[in-house]
């Protein structure tokens, strides 16, 4: 009688751990469920108009952006892609090589407390919403640019660059270190060894041993600044067109849903075109983050 | 040593050498300055707004006078309702990925899973959180929704915090464990995680300071331009300190420099101030580790 308690028990005990296992398995395949999710339910508000009538020569190739047009609703979205495009390139020809020296420095240059210190002020740069980045550029850079460039506005691709580019430098810094870091010392052993300095040793061995890793690095700085919402919708002024400097006022994809999105009807085009260009931003940075990923498993496996 | 650096070539060597650490000793600083500027402009426009008065009472005369009282409520109802969704999830998640997962074409999925999941748009997490919870399970704008919003964009953060404090757990510790006759979950619950408690606390701390300053999610799933009563659950909207900071610099005309300088300044510190109790507890974690 003892026994078969006791063994009840132990069944009993048997089928809690099954069940709690299966509660951590479920939650373990969450995050993939999550992003079927996404894609689903953005794109499921996105297909009607995709499959039902939206021009995609006109919406890759135009630039006329006149969603709430009575006569001739037109929704090219060629002016938003160069918007998102030119704010991008612009933020990493600041961010790539600041994020990349400052990698170096911090992982090759810089020890002990000074170490800590700055990859926690990296820390902090990283964790300032890009609400405050959006409001210090329209505050801050606003009156410098006009004041430097005597433009009108001081709304256009420069101020969303530099805010983007300030905004990746983190991303950047702490993958670049973490490339940095996986070289194994004896290749910088065997360089100071013959007789190299720290920065032959950098410039030499490091950065093509890291070359993947660093790869990885600005790429998802790209992501990152693609991405990119509120800064960008408060610092770059709201101009559908093509930009062709970087003191032009532009749009972004990002900031046109953001702007957009609380005045459409539902189920209106207006608010589908809106969709699509969410769905295009997923693919963008879909594909962005997995090239950076598969670079960096690439360099795992080695 | 004089003599080992007569050389020309070994000269010109050392000048490469200090140059390029001075380029990037120059760069690393002119990082850190947007910092000490931004805070400290904040501060300096804003720091004057702070009063017991501006924090708890409600925005008067179409939120040109008056207080963030409403905002900051709102931003603890968020933040809170999509911390009791995600911190449990990302846990046992991690839980997953350390504990039971080998190395497997599932894992490797879910890897990317999570790094997708960061890296999505918020934009497009709101776009989400629209067709999703507001629509399709009719949850309509309210904190829930925002919330979930929220919740699922914050995952990567707590997952990947977690799996780090729970990696640091040695092997030995869990084998000593299975050895007495200790099933795989109570190895976890009495001993895995005991040991990992602080190191998965900064992370759902991380995770507190990420959805206190998003702004884009919650735009459109349930924060409000204005509202003068505060929440009373979770099927209501609510205002943000985010959303508030948004709306006062962009949409309303003539609000005084101060009260918007003073809600910068009020989001600010309260994200930085979760970040650095963070930090600081995980350098204390990483101080007192005994194995």
């Amino acid at each position: 009688m003892r026994r078969g308690w006791s063994k009840r028990r132990a069944q009993l005990e048997r089928a809690k751990e099954r069940a709690i296992e299966l509660v951590i398995a479920a939650c373990g395949v969450s995050a993939v469920v999550f992003v079927f999710a996404i894609i689903y339910f953005v794109f499921r508000e996105a297909a009607p108009l995709l499959f039902g009538g939206l021009d995609l020569a006109q919406f890759f190739g135009s630039e006329e952006w006149y969603p709430d047009s009575v006569a001739n609703k037109r929704y090219g979205a060629l002016a938003l892609i160069a918007g998102t495009a030119s704010v991008t390139i612009l933020a990493m020809a600041i961010a790539v090589p600041f994020g990349l020296g400052t990698a170096i420095y911090v992982s090759e240059f810089s020890t002990g407390r000074v170490k800590e210190v700055l990859k926690i002020v990296i820390e902090l740069l990283a964790a300032i919403p890009s609400v405050v980045w959006g409001f210090v550029g329209l505050v801050a850079l606003n009156p410098l640019i006009i004041g430097a460039f005597g433009t009108p506005v001081g709304l256009n691709v420069l101020n969303g660059a530099f805010l983007l580019g300030l905004m990746s430098v983190p991303i950047m810094v702490s993958i670049g270190e973490d490339a940095l870091k996986a070289v194994p010392d004896t290749y910088r052993e065997a360089a100071e060894a013959m007789g190299a300095t720290k920065w032959q040793v950098t410039w030499r061995v490091l950065l093509p041993a890291a070359r993947n890793g660093l790869l990885a690095a600005v790429l998802l700085g790209v992501g990152r600044a693609i991405g990119e919402t509120m800064a960008v919708l408060m610092a770059t002024g709201h101009a559908v067109h093509i930009p062709t400097s970087p003191l032009d006022s532009v749009r972004t994809m990002t900031a046109t849903i953001a702007a957009e999105l609380g005045e459409t009807a539902r189920g209106s085009d207006h608010y589908r075109i809106l969709f699509v260009l969410g769905t295009v931003l997923f693919l963008i940075t879909f594909i962005v983050n997995l090239t950076a990923d598969l670079a960096i498993r690439g360099i795992k496996k080695r | 040593m004089g003599v080992f650096l007569s050389s020309p070539e070994a000269q010109r060597r050392h000048r490469m050498q200090s140059f390029a650490r001075t380029i990037f000793a120059c760069m690393t600083v002119l990082l850190i300055l947007p910092v000490v500027a931004i805070v400290g402009l904040l501060v300096i426009r804003g720091g004057s707004a702070l009063s017991f008065e501006f924090l708890f009472s409600v925005p008067l005369r179409g939120m040109t006078a008056g207080g963030i009282w409403p905002a900051i409520v709102g931003t603890v109802w968020l933040v809170g309702v999509s911390l009791a969704v995600s911190a449990p999830i990302g846990v046992l998640a991690a839980v997953y990925l350390n504990e039971y997962a080998g190395d497997s074409w599932l894992t490797r999925i879910i890897h990317l899973a999570i790094v997708n999941l960061a890296g999505v748009p918020s934009i497009v997490h709101a776009l989400f959180g629209v067709g999703a919870f507001v629509l399709f399970f009719s949850l309509g704008t309210s904190i829930l929704s925002a919330s979930l919003t929220l919740a699922i964009m914050t995952l990567p953060v707590i997952i990947a915090s977690t799996k780090e404090a729970l990696s640091a757990v040695p092997l030995a510790f869990r084998e000593a464990c299975w050895n007495v006759g200790a099933t795989r979950w109570q190895t976890i619950r009495h001993v895995v995680l005991p040991n990992s408690i602080a190191g998965i606390l900064t992370g759902v701390i991380l995770q507190v300071s990420r959805a206190a300053g998003e702004t884009a999610p919650i735009l459109f799933t349930g924060a409000a331009f204005f509202l003068p009563h505060l929440p009373q659950s979770v099927n209501d909207q609510c205002m943000a300190l985010s959303m508030h900071l948004f709306t006062l610099s962009t949409q309303v005309p003539n609000v005084p420099p101060q009260i918007t300088y003073g809600t910068a300044l009020v989001l600010l510190l309260v994200v930085l101030s979760v970040n650095t109790t963070s930090i600081i507890i995980r350098s204390r974690v990483r101080r007192r580790r005994r194995w």
